[in-house]
């Protein structure tokens, strides 16, 4: 239709901006319900082994510090507000105020990872990482491996996803600063909120899993 | 995006003027090709590419074939045959039949069907391709460097701790491969959520969309748990981890679990498409609407529903809870309903319609038997008592590919020779793609029949020595795989030729009702010179040219006079 050339945002296979928003929308909420899935193999792999060697699931949890987790789920939460605020501004068709809140995302969601390389760095010290440098030795040193196996894998694909979001917001800083965006097409924006949410997601129910039940109270605050 | 849509802009309106130009014309080079957003061309792709891992597959399958003429192991050693045997696996279940139809046939008449110009998103349908072609370049790496030996369901601990180093290659082909799948999945399902054509609402969809539909639901749901799988054992073999290692307190049969908890609902990502190109040439070539549309379209539906709950039936004998094989084997007999839905409801079709017999309604008649042996010797297996006789035999192995190849082969030959003229322009020979039906119609049972009474009187699969009293049967087999081979070898030369001397197709050579016969042979680049406004059903075959939905355009509705 001739009316195709209007807003430069509008593709052409799109008959106007309303649909292809809905369309980007929708395809998003489909790709994290891959998402869901695709941790949950995961979850579920958890699950299996916490319900057969419970024991060595606590004393896995008890090497976990509490502080750093604690710390970097207040990181998130923080970002999770950050990232909806440049939703907002970009619905608002604020760039500056959109490029702000985009950055200060990126700074938590760095320093989310700054954090969990400490701890990453802290388990290779105290030789917990399979397959790099496992030394713990205790008749349950199997089953204890298992559950740092999950939690590198689990806390890793979360870390990757981490870094894929910060990728994205490189991405999109460009074009904001362009001002792609405006308060007519921000679906990118939208979407990209509704990505690191769930990333954000993931980590709420990975902390208490991994840090939290069943462990003894304060040990290595 | 910006200088593709200018590019494309200005010929867009030129084709109003000049109906020579078409999706394969616009341009030229390897480039327009390769980096194509165009529905259309994407599924010519994924139709070259998917040839070639067919044929991979297939001269597995041949020289397991030629192996098992005899009792003792003259051709292949025991080695040579299991990698030969999970080449076979690997290539036609992830490279061939997975994409096959939702990738080939899907991709290039589902935008159309609906009315839309392309897919929503056309840059991930182009990364889809490449993904596919990244892990198949890593999964015939992997062959080709030392091959792997594991079959192709990859079962640990075998595949963690014993199996050569080329298999983490190839699950990671594997893996990179299922996104192709997921990208598939979410960009069919928003398509058809989204870039429906006015008035085309969702009763009025050919049963071919609902069947994609509940396929991208279980390429969604179900892909990314295999990949996390394929995942997890990579990196068992990389960092013995020790999720799947016994030794360590892991569990071998959990990588079962959540194997089959994608690979059962991935049958039903290979059968499902191919029931809905059988409801279109079935309607077409009965003149008549579907009986019980909505069954047919809901039965899609439930199958992808209950295909997620039913993977236990492959691992009736791993010592799973007797309680679970119960309730496994009892919902696996529940999936039987909806696809005999879907059996009746075709052969009710039939019923008093005008029927004709043309190439694709051939294999159409192909399919419908050969997958209704393949569906109730299912039940044989989904019953626990008699599959703890069958399990592993090939009474399995004929079972699975009954299923898969007389019925999804079939289904995707099927709709090939349908929507070719479509694809093409071109016309191919009624003749030839007879014979060829007929000939992988009568090679297809006269290799996998036998199987049956071979696994019946306990023949395992995955061996290449076996008694002497198997003989027979065997030899029957790799008679009836040579008449197939010939088969393929006929359909290919009739489908090639037709590009060189097919007489041109027109629009619509079938007479068949629907968007995609409403536009030329082969589509302009933008499917349709305006968007349709859909004023009838689907399957309007009882009515009289009710299909006139573009208003001011004769080019478009001029093409489908009767």
């Amino acid at each position: 239709m001739s009316s195709h050339s209007e807003n430069p945002a509008l593709q052409h296979h799109f008959d106007d901006l309303k649909q292809q928003y809905e369309a980007a929308n929708m395809g998003m909420w489909a790709f994290l319900a891959q998402e869901i899935m695709f941790f949950g193999g995961l979850f579920s792999g958890y699950a299996v082994y916490r319900y057969k060697y419970l024991a060595a699931f606590i004393e896995g949890s008890n090497h976990l510090p509490i502080f750093w987790g604690a710390l970097n789920t207040v990181v998130l939460i923080a970002s999770s507000f950050t990232v909806a605020m440049a939703v907002r501004a970009a619905q608002l068709g604020r760039a500056k105020s959109l490029f702000n809140w985009i950055i200060s995302t990126m700074v938590l969601g760095v320093a989310f990872l700054g954090i969990k390389s400490i701890e990453y760095a802290d388990k290779y010290h105290h030789g917990l990482i399979p397959g790099a440098n496992f030394t713990y030795d205790s008749p349950m040193a199997g089953q204890l491996k298992i559950f740092f196996s999950f939690y590198f894998v689990m806390t890793g694909m979360h870390a990757l996803h981490m870094i894929i979001g910060i990728g994205l917001m490189i991405w999109l800083i460009p074009k904001i600063r362009r001002g792609a965006f405006t308060a007519e097409y921000y679906s990118p924006i939208e979407n990209f909120g509704l990505y690191w949410h769930f990333v954000d997601i993931v980590w709420i129910f990975l902390f208490p899993l991994l840090y939290l039940i069943g462990r003894e109270p304060w040990i290595q605050l | 995006m910006t200088t593709t849509s200018t590019t494309e802009a200005p010929s867009a309106s030129g084709h109003l003027a000049d109906p020579d130009v078409n999706y394969l014309n616009n341009e030229y080079g390897i480039k327009s090709w390769l980096l194509s957003l165009d529905h259309k061309r994407i599924g010519l792709l994924y139709l070259i590419m998917t040839t070639v891992f067919f044929v991979v597959g297939g001269i597995g399958a041949a020289l397991i074939r030629i192996e098992l003429m005899t009792p003792g192991g003259d051709l292949l050693e025991a080695d040579t045959y299991n990698k030969m045997f999970t080449m076979h696996g690997v290539a036609m279940i992830f490279f061939f039949l997975i994409p096959s139809v939702p990738a080939v046939i899907g991709n290039f008449v589902l935008p159309i069907m609906i009315g839309a110009k392309d897919v929503a998103f056309p840059k991930l349908n182009l990364l889809s391709w490449y993904c596919y072609m990244v892990g198949g370049g890593l999964a015939t790496f992997a062959i080709i460097a030392g091959g792997i030996d594991t079959g192709w369901t990859f079962y640990t601990p075998y595949s963690t701790t014993y199996a050569n180093g080329y298999v983490s290659v190839a699950l990671f082909g594997v893996f990179i491969n299922g996104f192709s799948g997921i990208l598939t999945g979410v960009n069919f399902m928003t398509t058809v959520h989204k870039m429906r054509a006015p008035g085309m609402t969702w009763f009025r969809l050919p049963l071919f969309i609902w069947a994609q539909y509940a396929t991208s639901l279980i390429m969604i749901l179900g892909t990314p748990v295999v990949a996390i799988t394929l995942l997890l054992v990579v990196l068992e073999r990389v960092f013995h981890i020790g999720i799947f290692d016994p030794a360590l307190g892991g569990d071998p049969i959990l990588f079962q679990h959540l194997f089959w908890f994608y690979s059962h609902p991935a049958v039903y990502i290979m059968i499902v498409p191919g029931f809905g190109v059988m409801s279109e040439v079935i309607a077409c070539f009965s003149r008549k609407r579907i009986f019980g549309y909505s069954f047919v379209a809901f039965s899609s539906l439930a199958i992808a529903v209950l295909g997620f709950i039913v993977w236990g039936h492959h691992m009736f004998t791993t010592g799973q809870s007797i309680y679970a094989g119960m309730v496994f084997s009892f919902l696996t007999f529940l999936i039987a309903v909806p696809t005999a839905v879907k059996i009746f409801n075709w052969t009710a079709t039939l019923y008093r319609g005008s029927v004709s017999m043309e190439s694709p309604m051939l294999y159409a008649m192909g399919f419908m038997g050969l997958f209704l042996i393949g569906g109730l010797t299912g039940l044989f297996l989904s019953t626990m008592a008699t599959d703890i006789h069958l399990h592993d035999t090939y009474f399995v192995v004929a079972h699975f590919h009954y299923v898969m190849v007389g019925g999804m082969v079939m289904a995707y030959l099927c709709g090939l020779h349908f929507w070719w003229p479509k694809m093409t322009g071109r016309m191919y020979s009624e003749v030839m793609a007879k014979t060829s039906a007929v000939l992988i119609f009568m090679g297809f049972n006269l290799t996998f029949f036998p199987q049956f009474v071979l696994g019946y009187l306990g023949m395992p699969r995955r061996y290449h020595v076996y008694p002497d009293e198997f003989q027979i049967l065997h030899v029957a087999s790799t008679a009836g795989a040579t008449v197939l081979g010939i088969g393929y070898l006929v359909l290919f030369i009739c489908l090639v030729s037709s590009l060189i001397n097919g007489a041109k197709a027109g629009p619509n050579p079938w007479g068949a009702k629907g968007l995609e016969w409403m536009i030329e042979s082969p589509p302009t680049p933008h499917n349709f010179h305006e968007t349709p406004v859909v004023t009838f059903e689907a399957y309007a075959y009882e009515e009289e040219d009710t299909l006139l939905p573009v208003p001011g355009d004769g080019q478009t509705t001029g093409a489908v006079s009767h």
